[in-house]
C-alpha cells in the first residue's frame, strides 16, 4: 500500500508561494496560507506516498512534488439527498397543474 | 538557462510572455491615451462572422435549437398581473460539443492557435471554458493545459469545479489545480513561458467574435420561427464576453431594437480572493463577483485590451439570488423536462421575473443553457453548502445573505426583478479609466471613447469627469 512504481498515475503537490511570498492586498485569511498546486502524471521513479517524486504529465511536462495520491479517484458526486428540492418540485407542479386551491 | 522564476521576476516578464503567447500586437490599436480603436481591433485581430461560422461548423459548434418554455411561461403568467407575461424561449447551448456556449469561444481560439503553429493551448479558468478549450484542442490534435482555482487551504474543492477538472481530463487535458488567490496568474505565466503554448484567453478579439454567432443565430432562428425579432434577450453576465459577443451578433443581424439585458447572481459581501469565502458560495461563475469588476474595468483581464466590454452593450443589468436560480433550475427540470446546470440558468431566472413586466404578446429569449451532471447540479451544490454551514431556508429571497444562507422562494411570485443601476457602473468605469490613465486632462478622442464604452452620452461622461476633477483638453 502507498507504494508507487515507475509509470503509476500519481497526484503531486507543491507549495508555489509561501505566505510571506504572496501578493500584496490579499484578504487576511488568504495571506496566512500558502499558494498550493496539485497536478497528476506518470511517476518517473519508484517511491511511496509522501515522497518527493517527479512525474510526467499528459502534455509531457516533467514536474516534481510530493506524491499525495495514487490512482486518485474523482470524489464529487450528486451529494446527499436534499428534501428541500423535492418540496420545490411538488409545489411547482401543484401551482401549475394542481387546480385552483393553491393559487 | 536558469531563468529567475520568483514571483516578481515572472510578473516582470508579463508583457514579453503575453506577446509570445497570444500573437497580437495590441500597440497598433492604442492612441496613447485612454482610448483605443476597439472596432479596428475586432476587425483586424479577430475573424469575420462568415469565417467564424465556417470554423465553428467544422467542429460541430453552434446551430443549437431555440425551445419555447410553455409551462414556465404559464407559471410566470400565474404570478403576473392580468395580460402580462411574455413568452419565454431558451437557446439550448448545452447542445454544443462541450456542453456550453463556451465552445464558440474556444473554437476560434484553438483554430487561431493551430493556424499560428502553436503546439498547445493554455487556459486559466475554473469554468465551462476549460472544458470547451480541452474539447476543441482534442479535435485539433493540440496539447492542452487548464489552470484552475479549485481548492481552499484544506484541499476542499467546490463540487462544480471538481467536475470541471474531471471533464477537462476526460477530453485529454492536463489540469493544474491551485488554492485560492490572484497569484494563479503567476502560475499561468510560468506555464506559458515553460511550454511556449498559446494563451487561449477568454478575452481576445477572436474569442469574443466566437460568441457573435450566438446572437446572430438567435435572431435568425427567431425570425424564422416567429417572423419577428425578440423583444428582449437575457444574457448571464460574468467576465463580459457572453454579453459583448451576443450583443454584437444581434447588431450584425440588424436587430438593433432588441433590448440587451444582463443578469448575475448576487454574491455581494463575499470576497472573491478569500480562502474562507471561497467554499461559501454556491455559484462559481455568472455572479456579481466577476460581473461588476469586469464591467467597471474590463482591462483587468489577462490581455492588454479586453475585447469583452459589457457596458458598451448592456441596456439593463439585473441581479438574482442563489436560492432563486436553484428554484428555477428545478422548475426547468420538472415543468419543462429539461435538466440543465444551475449557473447557466441565471439569466433564465431573471427572465422569469422580467417576463411578468411585459405583455403577453411580447417575447423574451434566454440565450444559454449549460450541461449538468455530478457536481454541477442543485443537489451536490446544496449538500455542499449545508456542509459549509450555510442555512437553507424558504421565504423571501430578498433576505438571502450570500455566505450565510440560501433562501428558496416560498412561492414563485417571490422571484423579483432587481435592477443594478448601470449609471453607477458607468461612473465607476470612468473613474477607473481616469485613475489608470493617471492624468486629469483627457483628449476629445478619449471623451468619445468613454461615451461609446459606457453606452452613455457626452453629457453623462462630462458630469462624471467634473465630479472627479478631470477635464477635456
Amino acid at each position: 500500500m502507498d507504494i508507487i512504481k515507475k509509470g503509476d498515475w500519481v497526484q503531486i503537490h507543491q507549495i508555489v508561494l509561501k505566505p510571506e511570498e504572496r501578493a500584496a492586498h490579499l484578504p487576511e485569511d488568504t495571506k496566512k496560507v500558502p499558494l498550493e498546486l496539485w497536478v497528476k502524471g506518470f511517476a518517473l521513479e519508484d517511491g511511496k506516498i509522501g515522497d518527493e517524486i517527479e512525474v510526467k504529465t499528459v502534455t509531457g511536462r516533467k514536474v516534481r512534488g510530493k506524491a499525495v495520491n495514487l490512482n486518485p479517484r474523482y470524489i464529487h458526486d450528486f451529494g446527499d439527498y436534499v428534501p428541500e428540492l423535492t418540496k420545490i418540485d411538488m409545489q411547482l407542479k401543484e401551482i401549475l397543474f394542481g387546480g385552483d386551491d393553491n393559487e | 538557462m536558469n531563468r529567475d522564476m520568483s514571483y516578481d521576476a515572472v510578473m516582470g516578464r508579463k508583457n514579453e510572455i503575453m506577446k509570445k503567447a497570444i500573437g497580437i500586437d495590441f500597440e497598433v490599436f492604442e492612441s496613447g491615451g485612454i482610448s483605443f480603436d476597439y472596432e479596428r481591433m475586432m476587425r483586424e485581430a479577430g475573424y469575420s462572422l462568415d469565417e467564424i461560422q465556417k470554423i465553428q461548423s467544422s467542429t460541430g459548434v453552434g446551430n443549437t435549437p431555440i425551445l419555447e418554455l410553455k409551462n414556465l411561461t404559464a407559471l410566470a403568467r400565474k404570478c403576473a398581473p392580468k395580460g402580462k407575461g411574455a413568452k419565454i424561449y431558451i437557446k439550448d447551448e448545452a447542445a454544443n460539443p462541450s456542453g456550453s456556449f463556451k465552445a464558440r469561444r474556444a473554437a476560434t481560439a484553438v483554430y487561431h492557435a493551430k493556424k499560428l503553429g502553436y503546439k498547445g493551448v493554455i487556459a486559466a479558468t475554473s469554468g465551462n471554458y476549460g472544458a470547451a478549450v480541452a474539447s476543441q484542442a482534442a479535435m485539433a490534435g493540440l496539447k492542452c493545459i487548464v489552470v484552475q482555482e479549485c481548492y481552499d487551504s484544506n484541499m476542499v474543492g467546490q463540487p462544480e469545479i471538481l467536475e470541471k477538472q474531471r471533464v477537462c481530463e476526460a477530453y485529454g487535458a492536463e489540469v493544474v489545480q491551485l488554492t485560492v488567490g490572484p497569484e494563479l496568474f503567476y502560475s499561468f505565466l510560468s506555464l506559458l513561458e515553460e511550454t511556449g503554448y498559446f494563451n487561449a484567453s477568454l478575452y481576445t478579439p477572436f474569442g469574443i467574435a466566437g460568441v457573435e454567432t450566438l446572437g446572430y443565430e438567435l435572431v435568425m432562428q427567431f425570425r424564422e420561427k416567429l417572423g419577428k425579432d425578440p423583444d428582449k434577450v437575457l444574457i448571464t453576465h460574468a467576465g463580459g464576453g457572453n454579453v459583448t459577443g451576443t450583443a454584437r451578433g444581434i447588431i450584425k443581424a440588424g436587430a438593433e431594437n432588441v433590448e440587451v439585458v444582463g443578469a448575475s447572481v448576487d454574491l455581494s459581501g463575499l470576497h472573491m480572493a478569500s480562502d474562507r469565502d471561497f467554499n461559501r458560495k454556491s455559484f462559481t461563475t455568472g455572479h456579481t463577483g466577476f460581473g461588476i469588476p469586469f464591467a467597471t474595468w474590463p482591462d483587468r483581464a489577462d490581455v492588454p485590451r479586453n475585447a469583452a466590454r459589457p457596458l458598451r452593450y448592456l441596456d439593463r443589468y439585473l441581479t438574482v439570488k442563489q436560492g432563486e436560480v436553484f428554484y428555477i433550475t428545478e422548475a426547468l427540470s420538472v415543468l419543462e423536462g429539461i435538466e440543465r446546470g444551475p449557473a447557466g440558468n441565471t439569466s433564465l431566472t431573471a427572465a422569469f421575473a422580467l417576463a411578468q413586466e411585459m405583455d403577453e404578446d411580447q417575447t423574451i429569449v434566454v440565450q444559454e443553457t449549460e450541461y449538468t451532471g455530478a457536481g454541477k447540479h442543485p443537489m451536490p451544490q446544496i449538500s455542499f453548502a449545508k456542509q459549509n454551514g450555510i442555512e437553507i431556508l424558504f421565504g423571501d429571497p430578498d433576505t438571502e445573505i450570500p455566505g450565510k444562507n440560501i433562501v428558496f422562494p416560498d412561492h414563485p411570485s417571490r422571484i423579483k426583478v432587481r435592477d443594478f443601476d448601470l449609471n453607477k457602473a458607468r461612473a465607476s468605469y470612468i473613474k477607473n479609466a481616469i485613475n489608470n490613465y493617471g492624468k486629469n486632462e483627457i483628449s476629445k478622442q478619449d471623451l468619445e471613447f468613454l461615451v461609446k464604452d459606457t453606452k452613455s452620452s457626452e453629457e453623462f461622461v462630462l458630469s462624471v469627469l467634473s465630479e472627479l476633477g478631470a477635464k477635456v483638453e
